[in-house]
């Protein structure tokens, strides 16, 4: 592989994710990390499950009196459309369309900042209603599983602008398309796992 | 960049260490560590028998001796058992399928690093106030109740080995996923090979609950969350199920590779092929499959209620099954072969008796009801040292012997080796038999002192006199690797004489590229193959002599592991009240964490080539190292 290779949307494969061996081991290396975050974020559910509703005798929070869905309907549509916008990235990165591919990364770098500032907003909320995480077991199993996507969120967006930062000059090659790859399908994991969040958590909280 | 060697001062070596991204260093620095934590383990069991060598011995306090049982139990799996495990997988599964290196030679280093800093600062706690003391499997009941810091040196350090851990399984998947060599197709790989992939699946699938259950237990002593507070609406039932979920495929991925050392002796030194290998190979994956679903049995007592019991008692003794058919499949290796007693065969050997011995007791555990009369007493800690001494470190020791040509170039002496393993093997079952009989009697584990009326005296004096041979045999394995290392012998590619596999093909040790031009696989057992087809090369290539492309050496790993060590400090400290400075400690940790993180992703690391010349030059004679 030579970094200093230049290659025009005709001479680019249609793969470039796995077009070298680096590459297919990053691909299959980075699916099964995301194996291990799904048992990770398994075991974080089901502990939520377990301790939802829980706190101490006389605890005034609860699941169906806490959360609303109008915030978290537009966060979740708010991250949705990011990853299609990452998907849009994605479809540019293998035509070999730079500044298209930039610009959408940039429109999703943009969505997934929207999101985490709202998750950040309803965080401060939950806290001036004294939901702290040191309240109850419930708090404690809510922030945990939900801070720990926002967390991901937030490193799925550093790794983009790093990303984004180190190449603009330099445009795509063989040596950092799979790193857009990989950093547009940790975002789509990150995308499903907030589904699973607004089903379980939300959703099915507010139905109590 | 000149290939060929020179010697280098001792500074030079050891900085070649700390930036090394070739498996084979890599495994050597996993032997040293993990055979420097056995020791320290080893130590601490010493205690333990010496406090319960007579009745009312006041050698040990009761709190100190809490401290030694955990430590040596997390020790000797955690910081012992896995590690020299992994010293193997690094050392031979690259060479066995023809690859040059692992799949990721960088994270290969960072995992390692990860585990050795995570290992110091589990370590650490005995100067630091006091070491954890609520079992190594760290129940939350007795572990949120725990003073001091103890319990925070177990949660931390074992988070950051972990995390080494997941990545060494998630590189060797992909190792044996991508990186075999032409014609290594899965139904030809050496079983050595074939155990390191389901172990690492292991590794990858059971390590994040066990982060997860160690991040709650963080969480709950140093920041006040309340997972396991019951007061607070917490379960502390939840810590033992994320323990178990994690802990019992965790004794496979010891066992496992393990199995696949035995195996490989067992067909070296019988001159056979594998009786069943496909057998084998299936057994190895059904009994990854299993054991997943097992792991309530470690709670029978719980109260989980009849149901739960009855299908986790089910399942446990399901999983027995594939055990049986490999001892079988061994058994009947041996059977007609050419048999050479050699150290390794002699442990292989005397392996199958011992580990069905603790497969016995284990189905017993099994029965749920029975189960309810043997939890917690001295039958269950006969039973897990039969099949971890008896299978896992008979299969280091042996693996030791097999492998130590290969990783050094010299072989360790035949007559010491037979010394060391009859004082270790008949230390052991002195040590561990009678243990079933004390536990039948009632005699409770991690208890610290008994009293002279009941009659546990005799059988736990006999049970230290075992522990006093077996330490007897490790001292005369460190003369013999001592003496070996002096006397510098060189051997050949196959010092065995019989071996079937790529790993002897090679020199030993191997250059650092391994393979000068890719072998192409023609079956299994492919360097027998050829050597029965007169082959002199000992194998046939898919690729002419060309450039080799290699990693670049890089002290990153190093630094975002002394990171993690770092801010570990922190966390510990971070509720302490009088110590203001911990937060300070905990972001600087951080900070070089990622921001070593950070240079790593954003500086191009391209490797470099050895040239086709350089290649030829060391086929002459020449040595060509690392840079
Ligand atoms: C035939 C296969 C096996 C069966 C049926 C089996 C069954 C069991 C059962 C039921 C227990 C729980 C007993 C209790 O605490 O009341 C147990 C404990 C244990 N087993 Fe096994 N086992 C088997 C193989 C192994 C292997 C291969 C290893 C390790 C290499 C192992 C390591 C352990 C350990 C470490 C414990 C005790 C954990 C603790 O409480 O500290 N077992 N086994
Ligand atoms: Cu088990």
């Amino acid at each position: 592989m030579d970094i200093n290779q230049k290659y025009t949307p005709q001479s680019w494969p249609d793969h470039p994710e796995t077009a070298t061996m680096e590459g297919k081991n990053k691909f299959i290396g980075f699916w099964l990390l995301l194996a291990a975050e799904t048992v990770t974020f398994a075991t974080l559910f089901a502990t939520y499950l377990a301790l939802k509703d829980k706190g101490p005798s006389g605890m005034e929070f609860s699941a169906a009196g806490l959360f609303e869905l109008p915030l978290v309907f537009a966060m979740t549509m708010i991250l949705l459309t990011s990853s299609l916008t990452s998907v849009y990235a994605m479809y540019h990165m293998k035509n070999h369309n730079f500044k298209a591919m930039q610009a959408w990364l940039g429109i999703t770098v943009l969505l997934g900042a929207t999101f985490l500032g709202l998750e950040i907003y309803e965080f401060n909320h939950y806290l001036h209603l004294g939901f702290g995480f040191t309240n109850s077991a419930f708090s404690s199993a809510f922030y945990v599983l939900v801070g720990t996507h926002g967390a991901h969120v937030l490193f799925g967006l550093s790794w983009f602008i790093a990303l984004m930062l180190r190449n603009a000059k330099r445009g795509l090659n063989m040596y950092n398309a799979p790193k857009f790859y990989l950093a547009s399908l940790y975002w789509h994991f990150i995308d499903v796992v907030w589904v699973f969040i607004f089903t379980v958590v939300y959703l099915m909280g507010v139905i109590g | 960049m000149s290939s060929i060697a020179q010697k280098k001062g001792f500074g030079a070596t050891i900085w070649d260490f700390m930036t090394t991204v070739d498996h084979k260093k890599i495994a050597i620095l996993y032997l040293i560590s993990g055979g420097f934590f056995f020791l320290v383990g080893g130590i601490e069991a010493m205690l333990i028998r010496i406090q319960l060598a007579k009745a009312g011995n006041d050698f040990l306090s009761a709190g100190l001796y809490n401290e030694i049982i955990t430590m040596h139990g997390t020790t000797m799996i955690f910081l012992a058992s896995m590690p020299l495990l992994l010293a193997f997988m690094n050392a031979i599964m690259p060479l066995q399928i023809g690859a040059r290196d692992v799949a990721f030679p960088f994270l290969n280093s960072l995992g390692f690093w990860l585990f050795f800093f995570g290992g110091i600062f589990l370590n650490l706690s005995w100067f630091m106030g006091g070491a954890p003391d609520a079992g190594w499997t760290n129940y939350a009941s007795l572990a949120l109740a725990s003073e001091g810091h103890g319990i925070d040196f177990y949660t931390l350090g074992l988070t950051i080995s972990g995390f080494g851990t997941l990545i060494a399984g998630i590189n060797f998947l992909v190792t044996i996923i991508n990186m075999r060599a032409p014609g290594m197709t899965y139904m030809r790989m050496p079983l050595f090979t074939w155990t390191t992939f389901v172990a690492s699946a292991l590794i990858l699938l059971a390590f994040p609950p066990l982060t997860v259950g160690l991040f709650f237990m963080i969480f709950d002593r140093l920041f006040n969350s309340s997972f396991f507070v019951v007061e607070m609406g917490g379960n502390t039932i939840i810590w033992e199920h994320l323990f178990w979920i994690f802990g019992h495929p965790e004794v496979y991925i010891l066992i496992l590779p393990a199995f696949g050392i035995f195996s490989e002796i067992f067909a070296i030194f019988s001159r056979k092929r594998l009786f069943g290998y496909t057998a084998l190979v299936f057994a190895t994956i059904l009994i990854g499959f299993y054991g997943f679903m097992v792991w309530a049995h470690h709670m029978f007592t719980v109260g989980l209620g009849p149901t739960a019991n009855a299908v986790f008692a089910l399942a446990t003794m399901i999983i027995a099954v594939p055990t049986g058919i490999k001892i079988f499949n061994w058994l009947l290796t041996i059977w007609g072969g050419s048999i050479s007693f050699t150290v390794p065969m002699i442990y292989a050997v005397a392996f199958i008796p011992s580990f069905v011995a603790g497969g016995v007791t284990g189905v017993m555990q099994a029965i749920a009801p029975l189960d309810y009369q043997l939890h917690d007493s001295y039958f269950i800690v006969a039973h897990f040292h039969y099949v971890i001494v008896g299978g896992v470190v008979l299969g280091i020791l042996a693996g030791t012997h097999l492998y130590w040509p290969k990783m050094f170039g010299t072989m360790l002496s035949e007559k010491l080796g037979k010394w060391t393993f009859w004082f270790f093997f008949i230390g052991f079952h002195l040590t561990f038999f009678i243990q079933h009989f004390l536990g039948l009697m009632g005699m409770p584990r991690r208890v610290y002192t008994f009293g002279a009326d009941q009659g546990w005296d005799l059988f736990n004096a006999i049970s230290s006199a075992g522990a006093v041979f077996m330490a007897i045999g490790v001292i005369i394995l460190l003369v013999n690797v001592v003496m070996t290392t002096i006397k510098n012998e060189r051997v050949g590619n196959d010092p065995w004489g019989d071996g079937r596999t790529l790993e002897w093909a090679i020199p030993s040790p191997p250059p650092f590229y391994n393979f000068a031009q890719t072998p192409l696989v023609r079956g299994l057992d492919t360097f027998w193959i050829e050597k029965m087809d007169g082959n002199k090369k000992g194998m046939i290539f898919a690729e002419p002599l060309g450039d080799i492309h290699m990693p670049n050496n890089s002290i990153i790993p190093f630094v975002i592991s002394l990171g993690m060590f770092i801010a570990s400090f922190g966390a510990l400290y971070f509720l302490d009240g009088d110590k203001p400075w911990a937060l300070a400690v905990l972001i600087i940790g951080l900070l070089i964490t990622f921001g070593s993180m950070l240079v790593r992703s954003l500086k191009d690391d391209l490797g470099f080539y050895i040239t086709k010349e350089e290649l030829l030059e060391d086929a002459k004679g020449g040595k060509t190292d690392g840079h």
